[in-house]
């Protein structure tokens, strides 16, 4: 019985709350890429890079409060910085709102012209991000590193083995709860919010309603940055801060975006800890769980591992191809075409 | 976007291709003269080699208002049919693991073909996607277990210089179109899935597809030696040394150069001309090379000016300006998008076969977005979306200016943060960073064309 229950804490340690970690962060990124789709009609291919300057942004205030001696005890103290990489990212999505994208919304060019803009704005930021900290890894997770240690399970449990949460994780989990809850309740129940859902379900005839496209679309970017941003800095303090890493997200993030079917913020986030918890599974080995599973002659040589985890955006990719041959609008009927 | 709006001035753009083209004949004379030749013949082979690849985007683009994003995926392909084509093959890895890895291979093909036969049989039935999904998880089981001992056999032998399989031992030419054939492979399976679709749904998968083919040619050693390289590709022309050593290239220098070699005594005469010699051997290799490549490159401009030009180049471009009359004409849209993609797709393998010839070598980690998607785009973006030349002329132009920009980029940098002293870690920081200016500079390139001048530098000829 202590070996299954040991298997099962092994298990829980490794994959699930890693995933369900993963899954929160590509929820929120995602969330932000289907926002600005059922607004502005385009896939954003900015969004990786969007997240990497909020992270940016947020690295450099915290630096900047560290230096003053500012810190939240037990939390990092980028949670203080967070705030403003939102305000700073979120102006800067503004600006490319101005002075990119507006010009061929009010032209009414093909979503593809948008989505080659957002490759040219992504390169720019890009730039920008690498311009301002460098290409290298970053850390900057400060605080208490664990929010439940090793030691503390073990003596609470008396298993050999140990399910530790790292505060990184357990503040991803809250934050994003808080914050999809917040997104949920502002899309559902405020007027704005309302007129947004509305906006984004027939163009025309909110206009016809006395809706502001502009101001529509204006708070549409304001929380595409604050999702961007906050996705960004928990993946930072998670997994720490490294350019290309934000790039690599990208692909999930569509993945999970068309798994839960394109403009829908309820598929974003079944997408993606679907995503994610894949991902997690099949590249993790499974030599340990299966030690305690099964009897001692049995037990495996190898690592047990079903893809090596430099394939980890196979997995995305294969989930993506799936719904795209198999239910192409997604698992909460998306739009297609 | 790409297409010019119909109430634009029309007039044929012959004087402005010919200026363009002198001009950038002019900056390579330029570069020649100032830097040196070598290097201006380097920076042109580059160059020839870009346009191909804009032109095979172009072809996608231009012709169908399809988006790839994932060039550097079918660019990468064709530095792999170098590999396969022209490389020894290594016989002890043969021995080693040859079999395990054609049996592996063959076992995929049968998974594949199973689960084809099953998805007809269950057609519509509960639990076709199980039984297919069975079928799949079985085959890749057995696969790996054929295919996993004979790789670490294979790697294991002489992991310094070998450790993979090699390949066919062929002229390397001959991988130019292998390339093309292998790219064109992946495209008709991408295209098959995400054609059809929305049209942001082909730029996502091609962003998938080409980060796992370069993932694949990273890792798997057996077949690329992954982040070892492979160095030592052969060559389409002479190698320099042998060419230092021929009587007949020795005697063409002499000959060439016998005005200012005469009047010096026979000392120096000699070291002369030896310097001559070694100068002039590697200009005359870079000729080699830009022949070749402008061979190429002119075939496949003609073939595209042909292609553009016949009932099916008109059909096209009907089915681009108006997809939804072109369907209600009875043609298939689909079916053409397919095809375009396929035929741009190989037009890119075959570029980047031509690429890893030059380099000599083919390192998989080389192979950035930054470098082979983002600046082909800006290339068919700048040079006239639509029109071959504006393709060509924009692989030249934006070739150049990504060369020279990082010096150029240094020294501005450079000049401007002089007065902060050697000891400022500012003006470390803003020299270290002075490279990724130039992304910035491109991706701004990008947005102001597509903003102001969306029909490029050659516009596309109505008719």
């Amino acid at each position: 019985m202590t070996d299954y229950l040991n298997a099962l804490v092994v298990f829980a340690n490794f994959v699930f709350v890693p995933a369900l970690t993963y899954g929160c962060q590509l929820a929120l990124g995602s969330l932000g890429v289907t926002m600005i789709y059922s607004v502005l009609r385009f896939s954003n291919f900015a969004q990786g890079e969007t997240m990497a300057f909020g992270t940016v942004i947020t690295i450099m205030v915290t630096w900047l409060l560290q230096s003053w001696g500012v810190s939240l005890g037990f939390l990092p103290t980028a949670l203080l910085a967070l705030p403003i990489g939102i305000l700073v990212t979120a102006l800067v999505l503004l600006l490319t709102d101005r002075y990119v994208y507006r010009y061929y919304r009010t032209k009414r060019s093909k979503s593809i012209t948008f989505v080659m803009a957002s490759l040219g704005v992504m390169f720019i930021m890009n730039g920008v991000v690498r311009l301002l900290l460098g290409p290298n890894d970053q850390n900057f997770a400060d605080g208490e590193r664990f929010f439940l240690t090793a030691d503390a399970f073990r003596a609470w449990t008396g298993l050999d083995e140990a399910l530790v949460i790292r505060t990184s994780q357990a503040l991803t989990i809250i934050l994003a709860v808080i914050l999809v809850v917040a997104l949920f309740w502002f899309l559902q129940r405020t007027k704005t919010g309302k007129a947004m859902r509305a906006y984004a379900d027939n163009e025309n005839l909110a206009l016809l309603s006395g809706i502001n496209p502009d101001r529509i679309v204006r708070i549409t970017w304001i929380i595409t940055a604050a999702l961007a941003t906050v996705a960004g800095v928990l993946y930072g303090l998670d997994k720490g801060y490294k350019p290309l890493s934000y790039y690599n997200l990208l692909l999930p993030i569509f993945a999970a975006v068309i798994v839960g079917g394109i403009g829908k913020p309820i598929g974003a986030i079944v997408g993606g800890f679907i995503i994610a918890f894949s991902e997690v599974i099949v590249t993790y080995a499974y030599k340990k769980v299966l030690t305690y599973v099964l009897p001692t002659d049995m037990a495996p040589d190898g690592l047990v591992q079903l893809l090596s985890t430099e394939y980890k955006f196979a997995v995305s990719f294969v989930i993506l191809v799936i719904v795209l041959l198999v239910k192409p609008t997604g698992l909460f009927k998306g739009k297609v075409l | 976007m790409s297409q010019r709006p119909s109430n634009a001035p029309l007039h044929d753009n012959t004087v402005r291709a010919s200026i363009a083209f002198l001009v950038m004949a002019g900056l390579l004379i330029l570069i020649g003269v100032t830097q040196s030749w070598a290097l201006a013949l380097t920076i042109l082979n580059l160059c020839i080699i870009s346009a191909i690849m804009a032109l095979g985007v172009n072809i996608q683009w231009g012709y169908a208002g399809l988006f790839n994003v994932g060039i550097m995926g079918f660019a990468a392909l064709g530095g792999l049919a170098t590999i396969i084509i022209s490389m020894p093959p290594v016989k002890e890895a043969w021995q080693a693991g040859g079999m395990r890895v054609l049996l592996a291979l063959i076992t995929i093909l049968a998974t594949i073909s199973a689960a084809l036969f099953v998805h007809k049989l269950f057609q519509g039935k509960r639990l076709h996607g199980w039984l297919i999904a069975v079928v799949i998880i079985i085959g890749v089981v057995i696969s790996r277990y054929i295919l996993d001992p004979g790789v670490a056999a294979i790697e294991a032998v002489n992991p310094a210089s070998t450790g993979y399989l090699g390949g066919l031992g062929l002229p390397v030419v001959f991988a130019w179109i292998v390339g093309g054939c292998l790219a064109a492979g992946a495209a008709w399976l991408i295209g098959k899935i995400a054609l059809g679709l929305r049209s942001d749904y082909l730029a996502i998968a091609t962003l998938g597809i080409s980060e796992i083919l370069v993932a694949v040619m990273r890792n798997e050693d057996w077949l690329t030696r992954g982040v070892k390289n492979v160095t030592g590709l052969p060559r389409p022309v002479p190698y320099e040394l042998e060419l230092q050593q021929a009587p007949w290239f020795i005697n063409l220098v002499e000959r060439l150069n016998s005005g200012s070699l005469a009047g010096l005594n026979s000392t120096d005469h000699t070291a002369v001309l030896q310097t001559l010699v070694v100068d002039s051997a590697s200009i005359f290799v870079k000729l080699c090379y830009t022949g070749l490549f402008a061979l190429v490159l002119i075939l496949i401009l003609q073939l595209c000016v042909l292609a553009l030009d016949s009932p099916w180049g008109r059909m096209v471009r009907a089915i681009r300006d108006n997809e939804v009359a072109a369907d209600a004409m009875g043609k298939d849209v689909t079916g053409r998008h397919l095809q375009i993609f396929i035929l741009g797709s190989a037009v890119v393998g075959i570029a980047g076969a031509m690429l890893a010839t030059l380099d000599g070598q083919f390192t998989p980690g080389s192979y950035s977005p930054l470098r082979f998607t983002f600046l082909i785009w800006v290339m068919v973006i700048v040079g006239g979306s639509g029109n071959n030349l504006g393709a060509v002329l924009g692989g030249f132009l934006v070739w150049l200016i990504w060369v020279e920009a990082e010096p150029v980029g240094f020294w501005l940098m450079d000049a401007l943060t002089s007065w902060m002293g050697d000891g400022s870690g500012l003006r470390k920081h803003l020299l270290d960073s002075a490279q990724y200016m130039r992304v910035i500079i491109m991706g701004a390139v990008l947005l102001l064309v597509m903003r102001f001048s969306p029909w490029g530098l050659l516009p596309e000829q109505n008719r």
